[in-house]
């Protein structure tokens, strides 16, 4: 072989192998970014997202347990973060309908290159950290098709990273857009419903009873806890160490879910605009900090004199802002309509007071 | 989600329904008119059972 010929090979390898580009498709998977909150009491009840970014509450079915879920500064050996769950409310009494862990929900436009559906497949590997009470639990990886494989894994006291292989799948291509296209699932309390059949660690339709075989229920005891970080799925057939990213580029890319503008981390600056006439209407836009996946809801918490407008003869506030509209990918307008103001002014909207806020949110 | 009420919102630009002022878990929230706006979708689910409606604008 020729050097010329060396040399293109080695780019080759470099460019299409687990070595090249970046590996790790979750986003956030050190735990690193909670915009949100850093704690949250009480959950168990609402499927949502509480906590650290990207990794949302999975609930089937109505469980009386709950936990307090944080961001710890616990983990690993190079982690300084990783997600918690600690038991508050025991749940020993398990309807069948019942299940309960963390959901972390990818794009399908971000999983094209497992070429899914396609006899091109590719396999992959998903792999992350556990502590906790020594449990055994279940991982299921779900694809847009209603089909999903699922794997136990085991809890102790100590860190131990945890690698599943994931097969390749010539069915079910995944669609190639912003909804989501892959899901992974911890699941850490499942009723009959979800463990009464077999357990199939290759991909297939899903059937509940096949789901969660084998998962033992966090909510056994007031005890218990479970703490994971370091999760990452990459294409290929071994696990690769971890790729850590900066805390700012795992902001940025968390950033097109969910973001907010907070008084208590950002300061008071919120948005520009003017007074558009003597009808007493005040409009103010504002942008996002960068486009977000999809059309956002916004809302603001309220808070006694959170939300200030201050225009030429005008200064008033409010403990929520009034009217919130034209919500988008990238910009949202907020107002005020209630007021005697002259037309033709600027105007601005400040964030006024601690826990004042503006919440923006396209997750998945 | 928990959803308790929800009422459409118009665009003082377009004149259009672009937007749903809605409680959702408590909280209330301006969700943006998009089917790939969670929320959204856990509206127009709601809005499906016996009872529950996307109130008109004011």
């Amino acid at each position: 072989m020729t050097k010329a010929a060396e040399l293109a090979k080695m780019g080759e390898v470099l460019t299409n192998s687990q070595i090249g580009g970046r590996r790790n498709i979750v986003i956030n998977g050190a735990m690193n970014v909670a915009q949100r909150s850093t704690s949250v009491t009480g959950i168990g009840a609402t499927a949502t997202y509480f906590t650290v970014d990207r990794l949302g509450v999975a609930i089937n079915g109505t469980t009386a347990g709950r936990v307090t879920m944080s961001q710890a500064s616990d983990g690993p050996s190079g982690f300084a973060n990783s997600m918690k769950y600690d038991v508050t409310t025991a749940d020993t009494s398990i309807a069948s309908s019942e299940s309960f862990g963390c959901i972390y929900r990818i794009e399908g436009q971000d999983v094209q290159q497992f070429k899914k559906g396609t006899s091109d497949a590719e396999r992959g590997v998903l792999s992350f950290y556990v502590k906790g009470t020594a449990k055994t639990f279940v991982v299921e990886i779900r694809d847009d098709n209603s089909r999903q494989q699922s794997h136990t894994f085991s809890v102790t006291s100590e860190w131990s990273r945890v690698v599943i292989p994931i097969t390749a799948d010539t069915t079910g291509a995944i669609d190639d857009d912003n909804t989501t296209g892959l899901t992974l699932v911890w699941w850490l309390h499942a009723g009959t419903d979800f463990t009464s059949g077999t357990i199939s660690n290759d991909w297939v339709s899903s059937v509940n009873a096949n789901r969660m075989v084998g998962c033992e229920s966090i909510f056994s005891s007031t005890d218990n806890e479970f703490f994971i970080t370091g999760v990452q799925l990459e294409v290929g057939s071994q696990a690769t160490p971890f790729e850590h990213r900066s805390v700012g580029e795992e902001l940025r890319l968390c950033n097109r879910y969910y973001q907010e503008y907070n008084y208590d981390r950002h300061g008071y600056n919120l948005a520009n605009g003017h007074a558009v006439n003597n009808s007493q209407s005040i409009y103010t836009y504002t942008y996002y900090g960068g486009e977000m996946r999809a059309t956002a809801s916004v809302s603001t918490p309220s808070v006694s004199n959170g939300y200030r407008f201050l225009l030429f003869n005008y200064d008033h506030s409010h403990s929520t802002i009034p009217n919130i509209d034209n919500p988008s990918r990238l910009s949202v307008q907020f107002g005020n309509n209630q007021n005697t103001i002259v037309g033709g002014h600027g105007a601005r909207l400040f964030l006024n007071a601690s826990g004042a806020k503006v919440k923006f949110d396209a997750e998945l | 989600m928990n959803i308790t009420s929800a009422q459409y919102q118009q665009s003082d630009v377009t004149n259009q329904n672009d937007s749903i002022k809605a409680t959702i878990d408590g909280e209330v929230w301006v969700v943006g008119i998009d089917p790939d706006n969670r929320h959204y979708q856990a509206i127009l689910e709601w809005a499906k059972i016996d009872g529950n409606t996307i109130e008109e604008v004011d």
